[in-house]
């Protein structure tokens, strides 16, 4: 076992890509993300990690850098937010139909406007669709550990595909706490070399990239949508073997509190950490409350999301973005739709909450008990707190 | 002492968006009052300027000014005013952008825009780093230079903003320095007047993130470098290669007098209406 450290969450996650030992950073600065590539980049100019670090002159070059390292066989990183990420988006459905293993960190930060520097999901929402696998932290040392995870969960050759490894912008990336840190052998020995199976080399040229004419297209877009869905195994795996290798466990989807209780959230991020003191005090007060934690954004765990609600009654979805005139928020759209057609299927309410920055606190969570215990939420969705004179 | 108080309370938002988030001795604030000054002195009102500005400590003059205000995102307010002036090319519309802005993430629009010679007075804050990230090199850091992403120094060269523009098309470039804050006014004035393209490059110590990192100990060390370094422009022409090491040429670059894009497209559309009249 490792040393335990107070450390900024950001510097232990950039001590994690190091461990990882990447071959390329390439970065554009922007709150909340700049600690972890200005420590990757004091990392490469002392000499630490030996790695090119490319200051890009903006993000849509960051990820087309990485793209064009990752395509020579290099281990490549990335870290962006926000404004950044948006910027990334045409380059983003290009790693993954490229099968390039490119791991990012996502400091997550509402885009704007307005212009807002603090956190929620809508930047990531915008890109679910682009085909990446999109892991959620829910404090610090999962941010350490699933950055490790994500490599190799990317570079399994059954895999092949880009890894988002989304944390809270400042509730996390800007927080010290604890982190029990490991050294480069015992990450080596977790994490295998990198054996790409295709790569841009003379010997071997290869085409990437190519036009996709109507004969091919939707069987090369089935070609990864596929491989992203069989990912969902290797990412069982690799967190099974993770659990093995330092004692720390996760799974895709995790439950909390009671176990069979009639009231459940449903989280995604650092809000589940909040969400739990919530269900603690509510169990300690005597009510029949549980949590669950979402994980593993995409691919979407659906076998396990649904068993993990079945002896629900009510279900309480947190969404951090809001699906302006959609039917509800991204995460309860997906339990919606996995529950479509069940005779059993649990009342679902949504709760779009922590927008731009907005604390949800302990006592938010408990009210938001009372009103779903009460079945006092009406609307398809709700959004939490909005001042009615602001 | 008076009448400047009454200059600000007029041009900014002093009630509501201050205080302000510059650092002591940010050469930004120095080109926010040559900015007032000048537009007082041309006598525009408000109501016809539109300020467009990035993202950056440079964009936030945007929140501060009492003007018709965009502050847009990060590296793209040349595209958002190009909108802005070719539907209404009445407005007298400014853009504020850092390097960053301007030369990183924008740095494709500030060509496109030179080159259209399209009529936007554009102001580039040079502090040679991102600013409000916290100190990462930029396009005009110069070789050598110590930033938060260049620990070791900087390993590219970097981007004369001058003589980009230049060759890109602008119809006049300029170059101020926050310590010469007279000459500044001047320059400001006519490249608010100007047609076309006009731009200037106001370098803006920041000693936040770029002095401290590069030998100056305090600002005031910032501003002695720009009073010794500083040059007008026709004594440095004058300057052999040597001499001329290290100083930075201050002045007119670029004076031309060429259609802006929005003349030719007025010009365009009364031969196409006088024609139509004659058929
Ligand atoms: C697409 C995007 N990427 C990154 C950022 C983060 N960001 C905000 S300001 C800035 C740089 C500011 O530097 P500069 O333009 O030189 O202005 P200064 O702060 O130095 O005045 C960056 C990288 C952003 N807002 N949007
Ligand atoms: S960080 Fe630099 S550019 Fe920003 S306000 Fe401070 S001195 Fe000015």
């Amino acid at each position: 076992m490792g040393k335990r450290v107070g450390i900024e969450v950001s510097l232990a996650v950039a001590e994690a890509v190091k461990l990882c030992d990447v071959d390329v950073v390439s970065a554009y600065p922007i709150t909340p993300q700049t600690h972890i590539v200005e420590e990757l980049s004091h990392y490469v100019a002392n000499g630490d990690l030996d790695a090119a670090f490319i200051p890009v002159e903006s993000e849509h070059s960051a990820m087309s850098a990485a793209v064009g390292s990752s395509a020579t066989g290099a281990r490549t990183y990335t870290a962006t937010s926000a404004q950044g990420l948006a910027l990334m988006h045409e380059i983003m459905f290009i790693a993954p139909s490229m099968r390039l293993p490119i791991v990012m960190t996502i400091a997550n930060r509402s885009l704007s406007g307005p212009i807002s520097i603090w956190n929620d999901h809508s930047d990531i929402m915008a890109e679910r669709d682009t085909g990446w696998i999109q892991i959620f932290c829910e404090n610090g040392q999962e941010s350490f550990d699933l950055t490790i995870c994500a490599f190799r969960i990317a570079e399994d050759k059954r895999v092949l595909l880009p890894v988002g490894v989304n944390m809270d912008g400042f509730i996390l990336t800007h927080m010290i706490e604890p982190i029990e840190f490991m050294d480069k052998a015992e990450v080596k020995a977790f994490l295998p070399d990198y054996k790409p199976q295709l790569t841009l080399n003379p010997k071997k040229p290869v085409s990437m990239g190519p036009v996709g004419v109507p004969e091919v297209y939707m069987e090369a877009k089935k070609q990864y949508e596929q491989a992203l869905w069989d990912s969902k195994d290797v990412v069982k795996e690799v967190l099974a073997a993770w659990g093995k290798h330092t004692g720390r466990k996760y799974a895709m989807v995790e439950c909390n509190g009671k176990k069979k209780a009639k009231t459940v959230f449903v989280t995604m991020g650092s809000l589940g950490e909040t969400a739990m003191t919530a269900v603690d005090n509510l169990i300690a007060a005597k009510q029949d409350v549980g949590q669950v934690r979402l994980r593993l954004w995409r691919p979407f765990p659906k076998e396990e999301m649904k068993k993990a609600l079945k002896d629900a009654a009510k279900v309480v979805v947190i969404d951090r973005a809001l699906s302006p005139g959609g039917v509800c928020g991204p995460v309860a759209t997906e339990i919606k739709s996995l529950f479509y057609g069940d005779k059993n299927a649990p009342k679902i309410y949504n709760i779009v909450a922590g927008l731009g920055g907005r604390d949800v606190s302990v006592k938010d969570f408990e009210e938001m008990y009372a009103l779903a215990k009460g079945g006092k939420i009406k609307d398809d969705y709700v959004i939490w707190g909005v001042k009615s004179n602001a | 002492m008076a009448e400047r108080t009454q200059l600000i309370h007029h041009y900014l938002r002093h009630n509501k968006k201050f205080p302000h988030v510059y650092c002591a001795g940010c050469g930004h604030g120095i080109a926010l009052g040559s900015l007032i000054r000048s537009v007082h002195a041309l006598g525009w009102s408000k109501d016809e300027v539109v300020m467009v500005a990035g993202i950056g400590c440079s964009g936030r003059m945007a929140v501060y000014v009492d003007f018709n205000t965009v502050h847009a995102v990060h590296g793209r307010a040349l595209t958002i005013a190009t909108g802005i002036k070719l539907s209404n090319p009445n407005l007298k519309v400014i853009v504020v952008m850092g390097d960053g802005d301007a030369l990183s993430i924008g740095g494709n629009h500030f060509i496109h825009a030179a080159r259209r010679n399209i009529g936007l007075s554009v102001l580039v804050l040079n502090n040679n780093i991102y600013g409000m990230t916290g100190g990462q090199c930029s396009s005009t850091t110069p070789l050598g230079a110590t930033t938060t992403t260049t620990p070791f120094g900087q390993m590219e060269k970097s981007f004369d903003l001058v003589e980009l523009a230049a060759a890109a098309g602008a119809n006049y470039v300029a170059r101020a320095s926050a310590f010469h804050a007279q000459g500044m006014d001047k320059l400001m004035q006519a490249t608010f007047t100007h047609r076309g393209f006009s731009l200037l490059e106001v370098v803006s110590p920041c000693h936040t993130q770029y002095g401290r990192k590069n030998k100056f100990k305090t600002v005031v060390d910032m501003y002695r470098w720009l009073k010794e370094s500083a040059t007008p422009l026709e004594q440095y022409r004058k300057l052999s290669a040597e001499k001329a090491k290290g100083r930075i040429p201050l002045g007119v670059f670029v004076d031309r007098d060429e259609p802006s894009l929005e003349e030719r497209y007025a010009d365009l559309r009364a031969d196409q209406t006088a024609q139509a009249g004659r058929r």
